[in-house]
Order: structure tokens, then sequence, then C-alpha cells
């Protein structure tokens, strides 16, 4: 028994036993302090669905050996520009969320390359180099959002009648076009949304088959010694830009699931800190800055949206005050902080 | 002599995790003496000196035995700086000077004369003003002492290198109590002038009465002014003579020299080889630190070819250079079909294949399983081990015949790992240099490069590895161009070797040949071909 137990938590790893004990105890703690288990599982499970396709994104670039992509915004802004144009031509349902995909995937694309070419000349450096892609695609989008001729009234501001409005509803579009399929609601308050978890398998499925093809296997070896995939015949930069279109076509998918599930269009700002929410939890989820595992995307995933969903309401309730959004920020960017130290010790 | 010798090392051992590097090395220096400390690389050189020097290596790998004793008495440095106060200084042979300051500077460096002034009251004597006029002429006068015409405000980086090894030394000379230096191959960056002037400067500092320990591997320098001559090999102590009674052929000879009958045995008498199949002109290779400058062979069909050399001198770049890895020119040709250069992949292709000297570095997927390391370049070179899905719209990967066939090669080459899952990090070096040859197996190819195959395994696995060489050589007819720094290891599995010296073939020889013109082809000091450097050999060579 006891060695039973050793060797899950070598198999685990530390930092995922304690971290899912303290998740454990949340919800052990919830209903003594009047917060509902039932909705808690939910929200967890919902924020999980939401978030997960972003984690997933982080995957090729770590395999091929560009660290983490902090240039997730990139990403996300083909995506916004996906849902946004969507609206504009006014597609609803399944249609308009197709849409959406159809028009985000070609731009993350070509996003995607440049970002790539542009890491390929600064190897070493990827990370640092990558937030500030991040950041500064996120600035020049401010001001595009403002001068993009988008005209329909549910997005643009009402005063001036032009440019987009910060946070755009896709009610009465395709707002849970994926979550509702075939959900499960079970009282008031406990709801699965199974189309979301399905779409997330699937994607998972397509980025795990992927890594098994020939390419997939290159661009592994690329990550784990580049030196090594050069004497064998591989053009090492051309499979690190195949990475970074990757991570990058993830993140505009990502973000349109996300938006489904949350209802609303954030742009401007929005993207500014989606990065960081998506690094903490594949290194919590157990993944290196040099491999990462479909299953270490689902653990991490589920680990932490559990514990950013459980800490401010259980604490809230504890303390009796709302200050839900401070301890939601501690306690994400704890986490982040937590996670990006970890890193260096991960690698071995 | 009945005096005390300044230096003397008594039975000095040193072993590096199991691995024997130097065992039971005596000798003995006289003030005033220059010893000529020759071996090959590896031949345990570094190792005696960082013994010499306290370095921190030795201790965080065990320590040493034997006994240092200076003036007489034991000495036991914990670190390099009490080596310096005992008054022993070290020549490296990289520079370690400040770039952006004079010459005076770097020599006097943390030994500046000074000034006192009133800050010093407050902050202590670190604030005392430099003194320029006497630090001028203290590094003038050790400039003078060794003889050299250098500027003492010359800053680094405009000056020749040559110039730069003399601040070097010139800095161990200003120590008051300097006895004994230690120059490891000081005039390997020198040009022949520069290098006279240097070794005029050494005889001087003699003169006075400091003592020198003198590594180079040109052997003309040594004899010119060493006293005596100490011969490593494989960390023993070959032979110790004085200068004047031996020879460069001889000291050639001690240095290269092995056991000949293990080298002699079970060569077939006469074997036959068909066309050539490798063609190489004019070849240059821009490998850091193994620079090929214009080379030419042939290697016929099924041969085993050497290539040896000094460290440095360009052996290593040839292969690297044809296989694509470094940037490189020339003509070279398999069979018919020219070969592109600087493509790794259509190297691959044309049915080359290169066993890395870098094994950790190029050789290996370190963090991923002995499998993949295995079939990776046939996999992506050749489509091997792949299965096309969807009408050949997804290449996927066939794990189950990945796994088949590395479990031959595993068994074949006797791999010891827990399976073929295992990752290539945990193998020891002679198995991790097992996966990489049947990496190169794998490709199946028609020409096959081996650098340095046997470089950090110990003797069983060596012995493995050049017996699967010389198999695959008889069985399937492979041709093998194989590198390597040991002579010995090339003589016995060898039909020619080509002896590289500053990038150019000095000559190829027969494995039969006596091992002196081995050593002779290696310190470049005879050879066949290469002109001007030959010429230049021959100037000095008069002197």
């Amino acid at each position: 028994m006891n060695e039973k137990l050793k060797g899950f938590i070598e198999e685990a790893g530390w930092p995922r036993v304690i971290i899912g004990l303290f998740l454990l105890s949340l919800f052990v703690a919830a209903p003594f302090v009047q917060v509902r288990v039932d909705a808690s599982i939910s929200d967890t499970l919902v924020r999980f669905g939401m978030n997960g396709i972003l984690v997933l994104a982080m995957v090729p670039m770590i395999q091929s050996g560009c660290g983490l992509n902090f240039g997730l915004p990139l990403g996300i802004i083909a995506g916004l520009l996906g849902a946004v144009t969507s609206i504009q031509l006014a597609f609803t349902g399944m249609l308009g969320f197709l849409t959406a995909l159809a028009i985000a995937i070609p731009l993350a694309a070509l996003f995607g390359t440049a970002y790539g070419l542009l890491l390929n000349r600064v190897k070493g450096d990827e990370m640092m180099i990558a937030t500030y892609v991040g950041f500064s695609s996120v600035a020049f989008m401010c001001m595009m959002w403002l001068l993009l001729p988008y005209t329909s009234p549910t997005m643009i501001w009402g005063y001036g009648g032009s440019g987009l409005r910060t946070t755009i509803s896709v009610e009465g579009y395709w707002l849970h076009i994926l979550s509702d399929f075939l959900s499960v609601q079970v009282g008031e308050y406990f709801y699965i949304p199974t189309g979301m978890f399905i779409f997330f398998g699937f994607m998972c499925f397509l980025m795990w088959a992927f890594l098994h093809t020939k390419t997939g296997t290159a661009m592994t070896a690329v990550g784990s010694n580049p030196e090594f995939a050069r004497a064998s015949g591989i053009d090492v930069n051309r499979m690190r830009v195949v990475s970074v279109v990757l991570s990058t076509v993830l993140a505009s998918i990502g973000i349109i699931v996300y938006q489904q599930s949350f209802g609303f269009v954030q742009l401007y700002m929005g993207p500014f800190y989606m990065a960081f929410p998506a690094v903490a939890a594949i290194l919590l989820g157990g993944a290196s800055v040099h491999k990462a595992s479909m299953v270490n995307v689902v653990i991490g995933t589920f680990l932490f949206q559990g514990i950013l969903t459980m800490t401010p309401s259980v604490i809230n309730s504890l303390l009796q005050t709302d200050m839900s959004e401070v301890i939601r920020i501690v306690v994400s960017n704890g986490m982040i902080l937590y996670a990006l130290t970890r890193k260096v010790q991960v690698k071995r | 002599m009945e005096t005390t010798p300044l230096l003397r090392m008594e039975h000095i051992g040193k072993e590096y995790f199991g691995n024997r590097v130097l065992a039971d090395v005596s000798f003995t220096l006289e003030k005033g003496q220059i010893l000529g400390l020759v071996g090959e690389n590896g031949a345990g050189k570094s190792t005696l000196m960082n013994i010499l020097f306290g370095m921190p290596v030795i201790g965080q790998t065990g320590g040493f035995e034997g006994k240092v004793l200076l003036d007489g008495k034991e000495v036991v440095f914990a670190d390099p700086l009490d080596a310096l106060d005992a008054g022993i200084g070290y020549v490296h042979q990289e520079f370690s000077l400040i770039p952006g300051f004079s010459a005076t500077e770097n020599i006097l460096l943390n030994r500046e004369s000074t000034k006192y002034n009133f800050l010093v009251e407050v902050f202590g004597d670190r604030l005392e003003t430099l003194d320029r006029p006497h630090m001028r002429e203290r590094a003038e006068k050790a400039i003078t002492t060794l003889g050299v015409d250098l500027d003492p405000e010359m800053i680094v980086t405009e000056m020749p290198v040559g110039h730069r090894q003399f601040t070097e030394i010139a800095r161990e000379i200003d120590r008051e109590n300097m006895k004994l230096l230690v120059l490891d191959e000081p005039t390997a960056v020198l040009a022949e002038s520069e290098a006279q002037v240097l070794l005029q400067g050494m005889k001087k500092l003699a003169a006075q009465g400091i003592s020198m320990i003198f590594i180079s591997h040109r052997l003309q320098e040594i004899m010119d002014v060493c006293d005596k001559i100490l011969v490593l090999r494989d960390g023993r102590v070959i032979q110790e003579a004085k200068t004047h009674e031996t020879s460069v052929r001889q000291i050639a000879g001690w240095m290269v020299g092995r056991k000949m009958e293990e080298a002699a045995e079970a060569r077939p008498a006469d074997r036959i080889f068909g066309e050539p199949l490798l063609k190489v002109e004019h070849l240059w290779v821009d490998m850091p630190g193994e620079t090929v400058r214009d080379v030419s062979f042939d290697v016929r069909q099924g041969e085993i070819f050497g290539i040896g050399g000094l460290a440095g001198q360009g052996k290593l770049g040839i292969g690297n250079g044809i296989m694509g890895l470094f940037p490189a020119g020339g003509k070279v040709f398999l069979g018919e079909a020219p070969i592109y250069l600087n493509d790794p992949r259509f190297s691959l292709s044309a049915g080359m294949a290169f066993v890395s000297e870098d094994r950790r570095g190029v050789g290996l997927l370190l963090e991923e399983p002995i499998e993949w390391n295995i079939v990776f370049t046939a996999m992506q070179t050749q489509d091997a081990y792949i299965r096309s899905l969807l009408g050949g719209l997804v290449k996927w990967r066939d794990d189950k015949a990945i796994a088949a066939a590395s479990k031959e090669y595993i068994d074949a080459l006797e791999i010891k790992c827990t399976s073929g899952r295992q990752r290539a990090v945990e193998l020891s070096g002679g198995n991790q240099q097992k996966v990489c040859l049947a990496k190169a197996f794998a490709v199946k190819p028609k020409l096959l490069f081996v650098a340095e195959p046997t470089r950090g395994i110990d003797v069983g696995a060596k012995r493995l590895v050049l017996d699967t060489l010389r198999r695959t050589n008889r069985e399937f007819g492979t041709t093998i161009v194989m590198t390597s720094s040991e002579l010995e290891e090339l003589r016995s599995i060898c039909d020619r070797i080509a002896i590289v010296d500053e990038g150019r073939i000095s000559g190829i020889l027969p494995p039969t040949a006596p091992v002196e013109e081995f050593g002779l082809l290696m310190l470049g000091t005879t050879g066949n071909g290469n002109g001007e450097n030959e010429a230049d050999r021959m100037v000095y060579h008069n002197e």
C-alpha cells in the first residue's frame, strides 16, 4: 500500500499531489461555508472546458523547443477577428460559429508564420520576445478595433456610431453553441457542457495524432536536440515555424470556444493577460519547457481552473466580505509565479 | 647535483570516475631549468598541470595520489590562488586578458602601485589612487625581462595575437616571488618569428633562475629551449630524457608508439577493393577549432579509410563537412554523383551516414527513448517505419515496426538497456555509442563516416565498437571512413591512414608503416604535398 502510494506520488509529482489535495479540501470545506458543491463542480467543469484549448495551444511550441508560447494573444487576436467578422456577417447558430473559425484559422496561420519567422531569428530568447509580440500585438489591435470598418449595431459604440465596443455579447449569435450540445442539466445548479468537452477532446486527439506522424516526430526531435535533427536532415527552422503556426491556430480556435461559453467577445485589453493562465496551467500539469503531453494539459487545466474557481468563493464566504476579485488575482498570479519558478526544476 | 630540486612530483596518479588518466608520474625540475612536457591529446598533460595548481576540478573528483614538493617541502594547494602565492604562474592556452585595458593595466591587474588620497580615510585602501608612472615602470621592466617589443600603453583589442600572449607572460613575470612558470602551448597562436622571440625570452628568464614547464606540440621548439623532456602517454611517463641526447624523430616515436603486436593482429594479407567510391577534391570546411583548408583523397569501395592527426588540426572537419553539418566547399563525389555540400539531407539521401564525435551534442536525442534514436534518421530521410494513412496524406509513425527494428539492433550490438523505451541519457557512454552506430546502420549506408567512435568509453566497449565496424565492413561491404585521435585504433582496423595537419593531409600511410612515420606526419615535421607550410618549417628547422 505504502509502496503504491509512493509510486503514485512519484508518477504524478509532488506539486500536483499537493495542489490536488488542496483543491479537494476546498470542495470538502465548501458546504460548511454555505457554498454549493454542485454549483462549484459545475463552474470548475465549465471553466475547464473554456480554457482547455488555450492550454493545448502551448504543446506544439514546447515540443519544438520554442518554449512556452507567451505570444498567445497573437492567436487570440486572430480568433477575435474571426468572431467579430462572423457577427458582422450576421450568421447565427452553428453557421456563425463555423464562420468564425473559418475566418480565424487562416488569419492565425498567417500571423503564426510571421511570428515563427521572427522567433527563428532570436533562438534562445524565444519566451522574452514572445511576451512582447503578444503585448505589442494587443496594443496595435487596440487602435485597429476602433478603425476597422465594422458596422453591425450590436458591436459598435452607441454614441459615435463607429469603432467596436470593449465587450460584445454573442447572445443571439452563437452563445453556448458547443456547450449546450448534448449537455446535461441536473437540478438547478449542476450543468455539464458535454459538447465543449467533446470538441476539446477532439482537439486533443488531433494534437496527439499529429505528434505520432512523421512531421510530429521530427518536431519533437527538434525540440529535444536541434543539432541531432539537423544531422538527420531535418529543416529545423521550418519545423519551428510549423509549431508556432499550430500553436497560434489553436489559440484562435481556443478563444472562440471560450467566447461561446463565456457569452462575450472581449476586445482591446482582453487578450493582454490570456497567455499567463495558460502557461501556468500547463506547467502545473507537469510539463517542462521541453516536453508536454495531453495528460499535462488536462490535469493542469483542471487543477488551475479548479483552484481559481474555488478559492475566491470559499474564502469569500469565510471572511463574509466581497473581495472575490482581489482573491482571484492573488491566487491566479500566485499560481503563475509558483508554476514559473517550477519550470527550471522540472526540466532536469 | 645535491641541491634540493625546485619542484618534485612523486608518484602522481589520478582517476576520473574509475577511469585512470594518470599513473605513477614522477619527475623533478631544478632551478632555472626548462622542462618540455609532450604527449598526445589526452595523454594526461593537462591533468598533471591541474594537480600542480590545485584546480578545484581535481578535489571535486576525489583528489589525487602522490606528493608535490616545492623547494623540498610538501605542498597541497586548495585552489590556484594558493599556487600563485607559492610562486607558480600559469600561462593559459586561451587568453585571460581584459580587452579594453592597456598592456600595463593587464600586467598589473590587482597588483597595481597605488598612492594615498583622503578618501582612504573614509572608505579604506580600495580607494587609493593608481600610481601610473610607477605602474608603467614595472610593466616596462617585465617586458624588458621577457625581451620583447611591446608597447605598454597599447589596448589589448588593438594588439596582434602575439603581443597578447606576451602580455599574459609579462603578467606572470611581474610577480615578485615567481619561481616556476607553466606555459601551455604558448606558441600555438604565434607566427614563427614571434615564437622565436618568445623562445628567446624564455631562455633569458631561465638564465635568471626561473624554472619553466613548457607544453607544446611543436617538437622543434621543445628541442630548442628545453633542458630535458618528459614524454607522457596514456597517463604514464614513457620517457624522461636530456634534450641533447635525443631527436625529434625519437620523441615522436615515444609519443605515439604503443604495443605493436596488438595492432598487427588479424589483418588479412591482401584485401581487394573496388572502384573509388568517394572522391574528395580540394575540400575546405569551416568548422570552428577543426578547420579543413585543402584536402583531397579517394576512398575505394569496401575499404576502411582512417583519418588521424592531433586535435584541432582539422581531421574532424572532413566528415562533418561532407555530411553538410558545417559550411564547406570543394568537390565531393560519391561514385559518379556529385554531392551538394551544406545540405545534410542530401548527403544522407545519397547513401552516406555519420556517427558524430559529439555524441551527446549531435549524436543522440538524450531525452527520448533508444528506439527513436535508432530509427529517427532512417524514418525522416527514407520514410522507413512509416505507414501511409488516408492515401498518403498522413504519414503515421509505425511504433511496432520501430520497436521490432530497434530490438534487432539492440540484440546485435549488445546494447545494455532495460528496453527500447529507455531514455538514451540513462545509458553508459559505451552503450550510447552503440546506439549512435545503430542509428547509422539503420540508414543502410553505402559509406559510413565514424568520428572518434571510442572516445570516452571503456576498454571492453571499445573492442566491441571496433569489432562491429569491422564486421559491418566485411559482411555488408560498407565502406567506412573513420576519424580518430587514437592512432593505435586506426592502425588496428584501417586499410590506409591519412594524417591531417593544419587543415591539410600531410601524408597517407599503410597501417603497417613504422609508428615514427605517423608521429612525424602529425607534427608536420616532414610530409609531402603542402608546399608553403613545408617551406616555413624548413627555415625554422635550420635556425
